[in-house]
């Protein structure tokens, strides 16, 4: 009996332990905020810009993330469809997938969901932790995921990194942003993907909390109900 | 006569009416005495019904086809208006589904509820259960994630366990090679159509037989024993509309917890929409650990539990077929825990604890201690079934049952 109780909490406290985020380094929070409309502009105009050659959104739209981020159609269609695409339409790559096969040895996968399969968190190490690694076809590695077959597209953002023997990454030449400027702007960007992964995230929550209200009013007039019924029962 | 009136009398001249509406609901004698645990009857009922309707609507835009299936749920999260309110209705309400079913099978083993004269209601109750089991399965593999394809993968390939027709069995159900468009298709009619059909009949009876019998309460007193003149037990109160209101408060308690996932938490903390779903299926890429949705895997714990596949399949097979003979196997003379010994407390404590363990476990990737203690718990769920409840009778000291119920 005394056995049972001692094995369950070990099992219990192992999975505590492993509750944690997973053994990589970097392994900072995240920390976004998905109601920043800031943040999802910048993001969205970075991801437009960086991102979009190879990664499409093929689930969603051009016109509802510019209505959902507050970005107006003339802005939309003058600074961020770059293959003619009308604003109805899915925002979907123009590198055929044929080609990137050979190319990048598997096509760079479709980005709709990559905030709810890997979760923002894994994005945000991620993206901040490409290296130096002459060994790899792209002269760059990632700590986050060992031996991706992605190159550093935002080096001239960040700049080059190094890995240390301890493990740790440094920055051994600039990029155009500061370590600072490189972070939020990643946060901007995995913001951006978080709100393309669930656009309608921030509106499930504001509905959310009126739904609760409704029924708990529900649940007291229900209360009363029931006890006004009952009370002649013993 | 009202105009109502005269109506009904026209229409149960010709179909019975009123007298259906009596039998079961407005002159239903249930004990006055139902306490929390009794609320999940009426539960199940609401989610069941909350499956049938928003997965009508779903199926209206969902596309069940290999090419398809996965883009046609992102469409209904996106372009459907308040798609992604059916979508998530459905999948929070296929785990709690299960929530409610276990906690209401757990009433049951509470209080008796399965013994004489109540043994075909446990029955069909328990067909509810495997048809549920086997609805919520093929669910899964439509949408079409990476999650839904291996999984389904893991549980057809058990069937290969069956000696010299198992391969060929597996090919049968699968439809293909592998599991391909063609094993998305039937699985779709089955999950759509066949069970749907199958599960609401067996809830149809489970409810007939439980009226017939009346319902069994916290206190494992039969309310029919003692009737006043007009034949009306005395312990006993209308259905309608005592419990209707009662069952509306549950009813209330229980949405404001669906919403509170629905609305803020619908992947359930990756337990009731799993991550690698939201890949689509591959099937060069097998997900880093393959485990089935929360609600299946104490039975799937078992079957690892055991070292050989086909003994292992064996025992998960067994661990649900011992359920169905629970009314026979449990020999007290007494129903309700509230009347038992701490024996038998003491067993189902532990039946309950190594439940949720197996349940814990069969989401973890093994490792040895981890096999270790889901053997020991496959060891004692066997044990609590075929020795314990069959003999615990002789050791543990009941207390004396009242004529009535209490309060």
């Amino acid at each position: 009996m005394k056995k049972i109780i001692a094995i369950a909490l070990a099992t219990l406290s192992m999975a505590a332990f492993s509750a944690g985020g997973g053994d990589y380094k970097p392994n900072d929070p995240a920390n976004i905020n998905i109601n920043d409309k800031m943040a999802l502009q910048k993001g969205f105009a970075l991801y437009m810009n960086y991102c979009m050659g190879c990664h499409g959104l093929q689930y969603q739209r051009y016109k509802r993330t510019a209505e959902d981020l507050g970005i107006s159609e003339e802005v939309l269609k003058s600074n961020l469809i770059f293959d003619g695409s009308k604003p109805g339409d899915l925002i979907k790559t123009a590198m055929p997938e044929k080609y990137a096969e050979n190319w990048f040895g598997s096509a760079p996968p479709d980005l709709s969901l990559i905030a709810r399969f890997r979760g923002t968190d894994w994005l945000y190490n991620y993206l901040r932790a490409f290296y130096k690694d002459p060994e790899r076809p792209y002269g760059v590695n990632n700590t986050v995921f060992k031996d991706v077959g992605m190159p550093h597209v935002l080096e001239p953002l960040q700049g080059v990194q190094f890995l240390t023997e301890e493990g740790d990454l440094t920055l051994i030449s600039e990029g155009s942003m500061s370590p600072e400027e490189y972070d939020n702007a990643i946060r901007d960007l995995v913001t951006f993907l978080d709100y393309v992964g669930e656009p309608v995230k921030a509106k499930r929550q504001s509905i959310g909390i009126y739904v609760l209200l409704f029924i708990l009013v529900f649940f007291i007039l229900a209360y009363f109900l029931k006890k006004e019924y009952w009370k002649d029962i013993h | 006569m009202t105009r109502m009136q005269k109506f009904m009398g026209w229409v149960d001249a010709r179909f019975p009416a009123t007298k259906v509406w009596n039998e079961h609901i407005a002159e239903y004698y249930a004990p006055k005495n139902f306490n929390f645990w009794y609320f999940f009857g009426s539960l199940a009922m609401l989610v069941l019904v909350n499956q049938l309707l928003t997965g009508i609507w779903l199926t209206m835009h969902y596309n069940p086809s290999a090419e398809g299936a996965f883009a046609s749920v992102e469409y209904i999260m996106r372009d459907v208006p308040y798609g992604w309110l059916l979508r998530y209705m459905h999948s929070t309400g296929a785990s709690a589904f299960f929530l409610v079913i276990y906690l209401h099978m757990f009433r049951a083993m509470l209080y008796g509820s399965y013994r004489k004269p109540r043994e075909l209601v446990w029955l069909f109750g328990m067909v509810i259960f495997v048809l549920l089991m086997a609805e919520a399965f093929m669910g899964y593999l439509l949408p079409w994630g990476n999650m839904s394809y291996w999984g389904a993968q893991v549980i057809i390939n058990l069937f290969l366990a069956v000696p010299y027709f198992g391969e060929d069995l597996v090919q049968w159900i699968r439809g293909d090679y592998l599991i391909s468009g063609a094993t998305l298709t039937r699985f779709f009619a089955l999950h759509v159509v066949a069970l749907p059909i199958a599960l609401l009949l067996m809830v149809f009876l489970h409810i007939v037989a439980l009226h017939a019998v009346g319902s069994n309460n916290p206190d494992g007193v039969e309310i029919k024993k003692n009737k006043d003149e007009n034949g009306i037990p005395k312990d006993g109160i209308p259905f309608h509309p005592y419990y209707t209101v009662k069952d509306i408060l549950g009813v209330a308690g229980f949405l404001f917890l669906f919403c509170m996932v629905i609305f803020f938490f619908p992947e359930g903390g990756g337990y009731f929409l799993e991550p690698p779903n939201f890949t689509p299926a591959d099937n060069l890429k097998t997900p880093e650990h393959i485990a089935p949705v929360w609600y299946f895997t104490p039975f799937y714990s078992v079957l690892r539990a055991v070292p050989d596949m086909a003994l292992g399949v064996v025992a998960m097979g067994l661990s649900i077929v011992v359920l169905f003979l629970m009314p026979w196997l449990d020999r007290s003379p007494v129903k309700s825990i509230r009347y038992k010994g701490w024996i038998y407390k003491t067993g189902l404590f532990l039946f309950v604890v190594s439940f949720v363990i197996l349940g814990y476990l069969g989401m973890k990737p093994p490792s040895d201690l981890f096999t270790l203690i889901a053997r020991i718990c496959t060891v004692y769920y066997f044990f609590y079934f075929l020795l314990f409840l069959p003999f615990y009778h002789l050791f543990d000291k009941t207390k004396p049952v009242p004529e009535r119920v209490t309060h």
